[in-house]
C-alpha cells in the first residue's frame, strides 16, 4: 500500500469548522475572564491563558490521534472502553472532590475530568458492538446489552454526582435508532430525559400533575376511537413511577453534598437572587447585544460579572452580548454545519463501525449544543453542561477534540479499511 | 427516513435558536435597557431638608453640612486596611465589621462606613480619599438647632433602618429620616426629593459621563420649609419655668386650635441627638427611667384631672336642666351620700350656687348635681351614657386626632365599664358609686393636651378646633379642614357664661386669688389630683399633683392653657403660678408678677421626687 493512501485524506471542512469554533471560543473566554483591573494577555492565573495552553496541547493530541492507524481504534475499542470505565471507578478511590463532585484526577496543578473522555470511549464501544455481525439491534437481548454499555458510565457518573454529564449519554439513542432500533425507544429516550430534567428542576407533584393532565387531554381527544384505558393507565403509572424513583434516588440514596451538587448543576442553589437569576442575567446579556453587539471585551454584563459561570457554561452569553445577533447566529450556524457535516460523513462510511461512531460524535455534540444554548437563552432549565470548544476547560476541549479527530481519522481511511 | 430524523432535529434546533436570538437581541428592547442599568451608576444628590420656623417666623431648625465616608464594596480594590483605618481613626476590627455589614446590605449600593465627620476631619480625610477606590465622601445636611428646647415637638432625624427601607424604597442605607415629632409627621414635606444622576461606566468601572446625555437625570427638589404654631419665646419661657419640676404645659389658641406651647419637663437639648455622639446620648436619655426625658408628658401623661374638671360637671348639669344658676347646695364640709358615704370638702362660705361652687371648688355642690344628672334617667346606665356623650364632645376619652405622631386617649368611663366592674346585673350600681367622677377623681383620666383643649372649648363657649402644630408650608397657609372645622360640644353656648364667670372669680374671690395678673382678666380653675405609686409592692400615696387650667382674656380669649406639675401639691401652688406667668408672657411679652416668677424659678421639686426612691419613710403634702 502506498503511504499517501495510508495517510488518507482528511476532511478539511470539519477541520476548518473545528478551528473556527475553537478560535471563537478562545476570543470569548479571553473577554469573559478579564477582570476590570487590567488587560492581561498572558498570565497563568487567568482562564484565557490556560485555555491557550490547552489549545496548544490539543494540537499535539490531534497529531497523535491522526498518526495512529484507524484500525487501531476499532480493534482496541473494547479495551479503551474498559480502561475508561476503570478510570471512572478509580475516581472513587483516587479522585479528588471539587465543588462536591468526585470527578477529577489531580496531578499537581493539572486536573483531568475522565467523564469527558468516557464519551469517546463509549462511542467506540457502541460502534464496535453495533457493527458486530452477531448483533441485531432489533433483538431485545442485544438492545439490553447496548443499554448496558451506556448504562455503566451513566450510573458511575451519576454517583460522582454529575447529572448534567450523565444526561449526555441519552445521545446514544440516535446512533442506535439509525441502526434499526425501534422508534418507540427514541420517544422513550426523549421522554425519560425530559422527565429526568423536569423532576429534578421542579418537584414530583408538579410532574405527576402534568402527566395526568396530558393523559386526560389525550384521552378526551381520542375518546371517539375508544382508547384502551389500560394502556393509558400503564403509561401514566410508568411516567409517575420513573419520576418518583428519580426523586427517591435523589432524596434517599444520595447524601446531602451530592444533592447540593445536583442542585448547583440544576441551578437551584446558584440561584442566589431567586428563581432564574442566572438565566435572567444571561438573557439580559444576550438581549443587550442587539444586531452587532457591544464589541469585543466591551460587554458590560460580562465585565460586571453579572452572569455566574460565564467563562464556562454561560460562555454563549458573552458571544451574544459582545457580538450581537450576527455573532451568536454565526456560532449557531457553525455548530449546525459541524454536526451536519459529521452526519454527512458518517452516512458515507462503508463500515458500520465508522458510521455508528460518526453518528455518536454528531449526537453527543448535538446534545451539548442543544442543552447548553437552550439553557443560556432561557428555553430549558439550568443544566450545567459545557458548550463544546467554547466553554473554558482542558478536559472538555481535549475530549471533544479526541472525539472528532478519531472520527476524522476513521473517515480518512474509510477506503482502505472499509 | 431514519437518516433524516437527526438532520431534521439539528436544523430545527438551529432555526429555533435563531428565532429566539432574533427575539432577544433585536425585538425585545427591555433587556437592552436592563443591561444598561446594570452598568450604569446612580449618583444621588441629596436635597436640603426644609427649615422649621415658629409662628412668628423665628428660625428653630436649620441645616449644617456633614460628611459621611461611604463605601461601595464591589468597587473596593487592593484595600490597605491599615492605612484607611488610620486615616479614619477607627480600629481595624470596626472597619472590617462595617465593610462586612456593607457587603451584606449590598455589594453594589453605597453604605456608610463612618458617619458625620466634623469639618476638620473632612478636610483631612478628603485629601487622601483618592487612594482608596470604592470609598468616597458624601455630603449630607444635618440638623442645626437654633433652640435648646422643644425637642419633644421637633423630634429627631436618624439614619433609616432596614424596615424603613423595606417600607419605602425611596430610602437607602445612610439616608436620614424623621423618627419622631414634627420631623416624622411632616417627613414627606421636609425631606424634598433626591436628585439622581445616571453615570455610564466603562468596563473598568470608570465614569465615562452621563448616561444618554442625562435624559433620565433628575434634579434634587429641596425640602419645604414649614412654620409651626409654636411661639418659641413662650416655649423657651415655659421650659425655663419647668426646670427642676416634672410635668407638662399645653397652651392653645382657642379660636384656631393652634398649639402655642407644648412643654414637657424634663426635656433635653435637641442638639444632643445629632452628630456622632447621638447614639451615646440617645441611649442615656432612653435609659433614664426615672425622669423619662423622652416621654412627652404634655401628650402622653394620663392623670386624673381633679377639680379642673368641675366646669364640665356644671355645664352638663345646666344642659341636662337638673339645676339652674340660682339653686344652692349646703356644704357641710362635704357631702353625705347614701349609707354613710361621705365626700369631704374644705371650709368655705355657705350655701353655694353654681357660680360660687366653681370659685370655691365645692365638692358637695358638684357631687349633688352629678347625682341629679345620672338619676334623671330611668337607669344609671342610661344616665352614664348621656354623661359619657357630653364628655366626649369635649375631646375627652379619645385621641384628639392632632398632627403629632404620639398621643394617648385618656379615659371616660362608660356604663359598660361600670357594669363590668360591679358585675351587673348580679349586683346593681347607682349614681353614688360613680360620684367621684363629678370632681375629676373617679375613673376619668386626661392628658394635659386634652385638658387644654377642654379649656379652649370653654373659652370658645361651646366648640373647639382640633389642636395642631403646623401653621403653614412654605407660606401656604391652607390647612386641612380637620384643623379648621369647629367641633361643637353638646352644651348650648348660653350655659358657658355662668361657668366662665365662676372661673373668673376663681381669681377674684376663690382658690387663685393670690395669682392675679394685673391688667389681664384670667379665667382659671385649680385642680389637685391624688396619686399613688408602688414601693416594694405596697400602694403608697405621694404628694398630690398640682393642676391648673386657664384662659385669657375673659372676652375674646387668646390663650387657653393647662399646666400639670407632678407632686406639686395644690393647684395654685405650682401649676397656677406657672399658668399665670405663661399667660402674661404670651399676652404682654413681659412679666409684672416678678414675685411669682422668682418663686417658681427658685423652687425645685427634686427633693419631692427623691422621696419615694430614698428608701426612707417620708411624709407627703408638706
Amino acid at each position: 500500500m502506498q503511504s499517501s493512501v495510508r495517510k488518507g485524506k482528511f476532511d478539511w471542512i470539519t477541520i476548518f469548522l473545528f478551528i473556527a469554533i475553537v478560535i471563537i471560543g478562545w476570543i470569548n473566554i479571553y473577554s469573559a475572564s478579564l477582570t476590570d483591573s487590567a488587560d492581561v494577555f498572558f498570565n497563568f492565573d487567568f482562564p484565557h491563558s490556560k485555555q491557550l495552553v490547552f489549545i496548544g496541547l490539543s494540537v499535539i493530541l490531534i497529531f497523535f490521534i491522526l498518526g495512529v492507524d484507524s484500525k487501531f481504534y476499532e480493534r482496541f475499542s473494547s479495551l479503551i472502553y474498559l480502561l475508561a470505565i476503570a478510570s471512572l471507578v478509580g475516581l472513587f478511590v483516587f479522585g479528588s472532590t471539587i465543588a462536591g463532585q468526585t470527578a477529577w484526577y489531580v496531578f499537581g496543578s493539572v486536573s483531568i475530568q475522565p467523564s469527558e473522555f468516557v464519551k469517546a470511549a463509549t462511542a467506540l464501544a457502541m460502534a464496535k458492538y453495533l457493527s458486530d455481525i452477531q448483533t441485531n439491534i432489533k433483538d431485545f437481548k442485544d438492545q439490553l446489552k447496548a443499554f448496558v454499555i451506556i448504562g455503566i458510565p451513566i450510573v458511575l457518573i451519576l454517583l460522582q454526582p454529575d447529572p448534567g454529564s450523565a444526561l449526555v449519554y441519552f445521545a446514544f439513542i440516535f446512533p442506535m435508532y439509525r441502526e434499526g432500533l425501534h422508534f418507540i425507544y427514541l420517544l422513550l429516550g426523549f421522554f425519560a430525559a425530559f422527565l429526568f430534567v423536569i423532576t429534578l428542576a421542579f418537584d414530583p407533584p408538579l410532574v405527576i400533575f402534568g402527566v395526568l393532565l396530558i393523559a386526560l387531554i389525550l384521552f378526551l381527544k381520542n375518546k371517539k376511537k375508544k382508547p384502551n384505558l389500560l394502556k393509558y393507565f400503564v403509561i401514566c403509572a410508568a411516567c409517575i413511577g420513573f419520576s418518583l424513583s428519580v426523586d427517591f434516588v435523589f432524596d434517599n440514596v444520595f447524601k446531602q453534598h451530592h444533592r447540593d451538587r445536583f442542585n448547583i448543576v440544576l441551578g437551584k442553589e446558584v440561584d442566589i437572587k431567586g428563581v432564574g437569576y442566572n438565566t435572567n442575567q444571561s438573557e439580559i446579556a444576550i438581549g443587550s447585544g442587539g444586531w452587532t453587539g457591544k464589541g469585543w471585551t466591551e460587554g458590560t454584563q460580562t465585565k460586571g460579572n453579572f452572569v455566574p459561570e460565564q467563562h464556562t457554561d454561560y460562555i454563549f452569553s458573552t458571544v451574544g452580548e459582545e457580538w450581537g445577533f450576527v455573532g451568536s447566529f454565526l456560532v449557531v450556524l457553525l455548530f449546525v454545519l459541524l454536526i451536519l457535516r459529521i452526519l454527512h460523513l458518517a452516512e458515507k462510511q462503508k463500515s458500520t463501525f465508522n458510521r455508528v461512531y460518526g453518528y455518536s460524535v454528531a449526537s453527543i455534540l448535538f446534545v451539548h449544543f442543544f442543552v447548553n444554548i437552550s439553557m443560556v437563552i432561557g428555553l430549558f432549565p439550568t443544566v450545567g453542561i459545557p458548550l463544546p470548544f467554547l466553554s473554558y476547560g482542558g478536559s472538555g476541549l481535549w475530549a471533544f477534540t479526541v472525539l472528532i479527530f478519531i472520527f476524522l481519522r476513521l473517515d480518512s481511511q474509510k477506503h482502505i479499511h472499509g | 427516513m431514519r437518516t433524516l430524523l437527526i438532520y431534521a432535529l439539528v436544523i430545527l434546533t438551529g432555526l429555533v435558536f435563531t428565532a429566539r436570538l432574533l427575539y432577544l437581541q433585536v425585538f425585545d428592547n427591555s433587556l437592552k435597557l436592563r443591561s444598561e442599568l446594570n452598568a450604569v451608576n446612580k449618583v444621588y444628590d441629596i436635597p436640603q431638608r426644609g427649615f422649621i420656623f415658629d409662628r412668628n417666623g423665628e428660625l428653630m431648625v436649620s441645616n449644617q453640612p456633614s460628611y459621611d465616608v461611604m463605601v461601595i464594596p464591589n468597587n473596593v480594590k487592593n484595600l490597605d486596611t491599615l492605612a484607611i483605618s488610620n486615616l479614619l481613626n477607627i480600629s481595624k476590627e470596626d472597619l472590617k465589621n462595617s465593610l462586612q455589614r456593607a457587603r451584606v446590605y449590598s455589594p453594589r449600593l453605597p453604605s456608610v462606613i463612618l458617619p458625620q465627620l466634623t469639618k476638620e476631619e473632612y478636610a483631612h480625610i478628603q485629601e487622601s480619599m483618592y487612594r482608596f477606590p470604592g470609598f468616597y465622601i458624601q455630603k449630607r445636611a444635618l440638623r442645626d438647632y437654633q433652640v435648646d428646647h422643644s425637642a419633644n415637638i421637633l423630634g429627631f432625624i436618624a439614619e433609616v433602618n432596614q424596615r424603613d427601607i423595606e417600607q419605602n424604597p425611596y430610602y437607602q442605607m445612610g439616608d436620614l429620616i424623621g423618627k419622631t415629632g414634627v420631623e416624622a409627621q411632616y417627613e414627606d414635606v421636609l425631606k424634598g426629593q433626591k436628585g439622581v444622576m445616571y453615570i455610564q461606566k466603562d468596563r473598568f468601572n470608570r465614569d465615562i459621563g452621563p448616561y444618554k446625555e442625562g435624559i433620565y437625570d433628575t434634579l434634587p427638589i429641596q425640602g419645604k420649609d414649614i412654620k409651626l404654631t409654636i411661639d418659641t419665646a413662650l416655649q423657651a419661657y415655659g421650659t425655663e419655668l419647668m426646670k427642676n419640676k416634672r410635668g407638662g404645659i399645653v397652651a392653645i389658641e382657642p379660636k384656631t386650635g393652634e398649639i402655642l406651647a407644648l412643654i414637657t419637663a424634663p426635656g433635653y437639648d435637641p442638639a444632643l441627638l445629632i452628630g456622632r455622639e447621638r447614639s451615646k446620648n440617645y441611649t442615656q436619655l432612653y435609659y433614664d427611667s426615672i425622669a423619662k426625658p423622652l416621654y412627652d408628658r404634655g401628650l402622653l401623661a394620663e392623670y386624673p384631672p381633679g377639680s379642673t374638671f368641675k366646669m364640665i360637671t356644671g355645664l352638663v348639669a345646666l344642659q341636662e336642666d337638673v339645676t339652674d344658676t340660682n339653686e344652692s347646695v349646703y356644704c357641710n364640709k362635704g357631702l353625705s351620700y347614701g349609707r354613710g358615704a361621705f365626700m369631704g370638702c374644705h371650709v368655705h362660705s355657705n350655701p353655694v350656687d353654681l357660680h360660687a361652687a366653681v370659685y370655691h371648688s365645692c365638692n358637695a355642690y358638684f357631687g349633688t348635681v352629678y347625682r341629679k344628672i345620672i338619676d334623671k334617667y330611668n337607669s344609671p346606665q342610661e344616665g352614664m351614657d348621656v354623661w359619657e356623650k357630653h364628655l366626649k364632645s369635649f375631646g375627652l376619652g379619645g385621641f384628639l386626632g392632632n398632627d403629632l405622631p404620639i398621643g394617648r386617649p385618656g379615659k371616660v368611663p362608660t356604663s359598660d365599664y361600670y357594669n363590668k366592674i360591679y358585675n351587673y346585673p348580679t349586683y346593681k350600681w347607682y349614681s353614688p358609686a360613680t360620684i367621684s367622677n363629678s370632681i375629676g377623681q373617679g375613673e376619668i383620666i386626661t392628658t394635659p393636651i386634652q385638658l387644654a383643649n377642654m379649656t379652649a372649648a370653654i373659652a370658645n363657649r361651646g366648640y373647639y378646633i382640633t389642636p395642631h402644630i403646623l401653621k403653614d408650608i412654605e407660606g401656604d397657609t391652607t390647612k386641612d379642614t380637620l384643623y379648621t372645622r369647629k367641633n361643637f360640644t353638646t352644651i348650648d353656648s348660653a350655659h358657658f357664661d355662668p361657668i366662665i364667670e365662676g372661673m373668673f372669680d376663681v381669681y377674684n374671690k376663690g382658690t387663685a386669688k393670690a395669682l392675679q395678673v394685673p391688667g389681664i382678666e384670667i379665667c382659671g380653675k385649680t385642680g389637685t389630683a391624688e396619686n399613688f405609686t408602688r414601693i416594694d409592692g405596697k400602694r403608697v400615696q405621694l404628694t398630690d399633683h398640682s393642676i391648673f387650667v386657664a384662659f385669657a382674656p375673659k372676652d375674646n380669649p387668646q390663650i387657653a392653657i393647662a399646666v400639670f406639675v407632678e407632686n406639686g401639691y395644690w393647684g395654685g401652688r405650682y401649676a397656677g403660678r406657672i399658668a399665670g406667668l405663661m399667660i402674661e408672657k404670651y399676652l404682654h411679652g413681659e412679666i409684672t408678677r416678678k414675685d411669682m416668677e422668682d418663686w417658681i424659678l427658685s423652687n425645685s421639686l427634686e427633693d419631692e421626687y427623691a422621696k419615694p426612691l430614698s428608701g426612707e419613710p417620708f411624709r407627703i403634702n408638706q
